[in-house]
C-alpha cells in the first residue's frame, strides 16, 4: 500500500436513489471512501444498507444520483457536473474495473481458460497473447492444472478462484467483490482473501471486499461499515493470513 | 476473439441437434410443397412432351383436350392432313376413370390412339417393358404408376384388356396415370352407349316421325345406325415437318377448318397457367403460411435460448462486452439453426418425396431459394432476441 501515490478510488457524499416521487428508497445517502493502490478493505453493513449499491455504482453499473467519483485521479462521475464522464461505461468496466461475485458467473459454454482469456480478448487483444495471460493469472491462483476443463466440472473453490483471475485479466487497477466467499466453508474463504491479499500486493490493485463473515472480517487492516447509506471507516485488526 | 454463438453451440449441441432437426422437418414440409407444385407443372410439361405433337387440333371455343372438353369428328384429320408443314395426324380420345382391379379402384386417364401405324402421335414416347399395341382391339399400354404388370387382363367397361407394355411419366394434368388403349376402343369407352340406352334410343327414333316415314324404306335403320356408331374424338394430334412454323400452321387451321389449334407454347400455358392456377394459389397460399409458421417457431426457439442465457449475457456486458458481439452471437446461432434446419428439411423431403402418390419434384433452384428464405426467416426471427438481450441490465450479473 502505497499512501504517497493517487488513490485508486475516492468516492465523495456519493448518493444514490432509486426510484421516485414517494417510492423514492435513497440506498446511498452520501458515502464517503477512499482506497489505495494494493490495498484490500472490507466492507460491511447489515443487509439493505447499500453494499451492493455502492459497488454497482463504482462498477458503473447504475448511476449515482449525486456525489464525485475518482479512479486513479481521474473524476468519473459528478453529480453537480453532467453525470458520466464517459458514454463508453462497458469500455470503463472492461479496462479498469474487476468483478467478483457472490457466485462464480462462470460462462458455462467457455473452458477455464477462455473464461478468463476473454476479457483480454474484449478488449483486443489476439487470442494467443489472451490465453497466455490467462494462463499465467490461473497459475498464480492454484487452478492452472484445470485449464481446460469446462467450468461445470469444477469445485465451488475453484470456480471462484477462477471468476479471481478473469477479474484481473485486464489488469484492471480496481477489483469489487461482492461477499466472494458466501458459497465457500471457511478454509476456502480464508485461502480466497488469502489470494485477493496476495494479488492486490503483487498487481497493486485496489480491492473492495462487501462481506458479513465473521471469520473473514479480522483480516482486513481497513473496513468500511456502512449502515443507512452512510459510511465510517475503522481499523480492522489485520489478523495475519 | 472467439466465437461465442460457435461455443454456445457445441457446449450444448445435442439440444441444438435436436431443435434444428425439429425445424429440418417442419422446412422439409415445405420444400416438398414446393415440390408438389413443380411436380403438378411437370406433370402438365410430359403430357405436352410425351403425346409428341406440335400442335392440338380441337373443337373451336374450348380450350381442349385437356383442360376443357371438346369434341370433333374422327375425319376432320384428313383435312389437316394435307396442310403444307403438316408431317403426320393422329386421332385422340381422352377420358378419365375410375378402374376397379384386382379389387381395388384408382383413378386413371385412358388415351385412346391410332395404332395403324407405328409412332402416331398420341402414342407413348417410349415403352419400360413390354411392346407397342398391334392389335386393333383390347391391349393396352399402362404407366407404371397404374402399378398394372405385363400380361395382366384389366377391365375397361364393357371389355377387358391385356396389357402388353408399360410407359413411365405419361400422366394426366391432375398426376392419374395413363392407358393407352386403340382408338376405336377408346371411342367405344368414351361414346357408346350401353344396351338399355341403345334401346332407347331406337325406339325414340322409330317414333320420330321425321326419321321413320312411310315410304322411305331403310331411313330408320340408317338413321339408328348412324346414331349407335360413335364418330367422335376429343382432338387430332398433328406433328409437324422439322422446318414447318407451328404458329403459321395453327392459324392457317384456324382460319380455314373452323376448329381451334394451340400450338406447344399455348398448350403450355393452358396446362400450366389455367389448369393448375388454383391448385398453385392454394399451394402459394399453404406455402406463405408454413413460412410464416416456421418463422414463428425460429423467433420463439432463439427467444427462449436466449432468455436462457440472461445471466450469461448480463456477465458479458458487465465486463464489457459490445452490444453488437451480443447480438452477433444471437444472429449466428439463429443462422445455425437455419443451416442445420435447411440440410435436415432437404434430406426429409428428398426421402419422402417417392412415397408421396403424386410426382413430387425437388428443383435445385427451388433448394437454393428456400436457402436463402430460411436464412432471412431465421435472422428477422432473432430480432426479437437480439432486443431482449439488448434490454438485459447488467447490474443483473451483480444480484442484489
Ligand atoms: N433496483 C432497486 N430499486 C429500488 N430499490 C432498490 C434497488 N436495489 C436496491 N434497492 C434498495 O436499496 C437499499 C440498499 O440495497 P442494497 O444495496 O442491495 O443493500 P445490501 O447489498 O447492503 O443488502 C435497500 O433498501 C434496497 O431495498
Ligand atoms: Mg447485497
Amino acid at each position: 500500500m502505497d499512501k504517497t501515490s493517487i488513490p485508486a478510488i475516492r468516492i465523495e457524499g456519493l448518493m444514490k436513489r432509486y426510484g421516485t416521487g414517494d417510492a423514492a428508497v435513497d440506498a446511498l445517502k452520501g458515502v464517503d471512501m477512499t482506497v489505495w493502490p494494493g490495498e484490500v478493505v472490507g466492507l460491511i453493513g447489515p443487509s439493505g444498507s447499500g453494499k451492493t449499491t455502492l459497488l454497482k455504482c463504482l462498477g458503473a453499473v447504475i448511476e449515482p444520483t449525486g456525489g464525485h467519483m475518482q479512479l486513479s485521479g481521474e473524476t468519473i462521475y459528478d453529480g453537480k457536473d453532467g453525470g458520466w464522464r464517459t458514454g463508453d461505461l462497458r469500455a470503463l468496466r472492461r479496462d479498469r474495473i474487476g468483478f467478483v461475485f457472490q457466485a462464480p458467473y462462470l460462462i458455462p459454454f467457455l473452458d477455464v481458460t477462455d473464461n478468463v482469456a476473454l476479457l483480454p480478448m474484449l478488449a483486443g487483444i489476439d487470442n494467443a497473447a489472451a490465453r497466455k495471460r490467462a494462463l499465467e493469472l490461473l497459475t498464480a491462483l492454484d487452478v492452472a492444472h484445470r485449464a481446460g476443463a469446462q467450468v461445470s466440472q469444477l469445485s465451488g473453490g475453484e470456480q471462484q478462484r477462477v471468476a479471481i483471475a478473469r477479474s484481473l485479466a485486464n489488469h484492471a487497477p480496481i477489483i469489487l467483490a461482492d461477499e466472494p466467499t458466501a458459497p465457500l466453508d471457511s478454509e476456502r474463504a480464508l485461502t480466497v482473501i488469502r489470494i485477493l491479499n496476495d494479488m492486490a500486493v503483487q498487481y497493486q490493485t485496489a480491492i473492495i471486499v462487501v462481506t458479513h463473515d465473521e471469520k473473514i472480517i479480522p483480516t482486513f487492516k481497513r473496513i468500511y461499515h456502512i449502515r443507512d447509506g452512510r459510511t465510517h471507516e475503522e481499523a480492522g485488526e489485520g489478523r495475519p493470513l | 476473439m472467439i466465437n461465442l454463438a460457435g461455443r454456445d453451440i457445441l457446449h450444448g449441441w445435442g439440444k441444438f441437434l435436436f431443435t434444428g432437426v425439429g425445424l429440418g422437418l417442419l422446412i422439409g414440409v415445405t420444400l416438398s410443397m414446393a415440390g408438389i407444385y413443380r411436380g403438378m407443372v411437370d406433370d402438365g410439361q410430359v403430357l405436352i412432351d410425351n403425346s409428341g405433337a406440335d400442335l392440338w387440333v380441337v373443337q373451336q371455343g374450348t380450350l381442349g383436350p385437356y383442360a376443357e372438353p371438346s369434341s370433333i369428328r374422327d375425319d376432320v384429320w384428313r383435312g389437316i392432313a394435307g396442310l403444307p408443314g403438316v408431317a403426320e395426324t393422329g386421332n385422340a380420345a381422352y377420358l378419365t376413370m375410375q378402374i376397379e382391379h384386382a379389387g381395388k379402384e384408382s383413378r386413371a386417364m385412358v388415351v385412346g390412339m391410332e395404332v395403324d401405324r407405328p409412332n402416331r402421335p398420341g402414342a407413348p414416347a417410349y415403352l419400360t417393358a413390354g411392346r407397342p399395341v398391334l392389335a386393333g382391339h383390347y391391349e393396352a399400354i399402362a404407366d407404371e404408376l397404374a402399378k398394372f404388370k405385363l400380361g395382366e387382363r384389366v377391365r375397361i367397361r364393357r371389355h377387358e384388356y391385356e396389357i402388353v407394355g408399360l410407359t413411365r411419366r405419361m400422366v394426366s394434368s391432375s398426376g392419374d396415370p395413363m392407358i393407352f388403349v386403340p382408338l376405336k376402343d377408346a371411342q367405344e369407352i368414351q361414346f357408346l352407349k350401353d344396351n338399355d340406352a341403345l334401346l332407347n334410343e331406337r325406339a325414340r327414333t322409330a317414333a320420330n316421325p321425321a326419321f321413320n316415314r312411310p315410304g322411305v324404306p331403310g331411313l330408320l335403320e340408317a338413321v339408328q345406325a348412324a346414331n349407335a356408331q360413335s364418330r367422335m374424338v376429343n382432338a387430332v394430334l398433328v406433328r409437324l415437318e422439322a422446318n414447318a412454323d407451328p404458329e403459321a400452321v395453327a392459324a392457317e387451321i384456324r382460319r380455314w377448318k373452323r376448329l381451334q389449334a394451340y400450338t406447344k407454347v399455348q398448350m403450355e400455358d393452358i396446362l400450366v397457367a389455367k389448369l393448375i392456377a388454383t391448385s398453385s394459389r392454394q399451394i402459394a397460399m399453404f406455402l406463405v403460411i408454413l413460412s410464416v409458421v416456421t418463422a414463428a417457431i425460429v423467433a420463439f426457439i432463439i427467444y427462449t435460448m436466449t432468455l436462457a442465457k440472461v445471466r450469461e449475457i448480463a456477465v458479458l456486458k458487465l465486463i464489457g462486452a459490445r452490444n453488437r458481439t451480443i447480438a452477433g452471437m444471437i444472429l449466428q446461432q439463429a443462422l445455425g439453426l437455419g443451416l442445420i434446419g435447411f440440410f435436415v428439411g432437404r434430406l426429409a423431403a428428398g426421402l419422402w418425396a417417392p412415397v408421396f402418390p403424386k410426382y413430387v419434384l425437388l428443383l435445385p433452384g427451388d433448394a437454393l431459394r428456400g436457402f436463402a428464405i430460411v436464412m432471412a426467416i431465421c435472422a428477422l426471427a432473432s430480432v426479437v432476441a437480439i432486443r431482449a438481450a439488448l434490454a438485459i441490465d447488467p447490474a443483473e450479473a451483480i444480484g442484489g
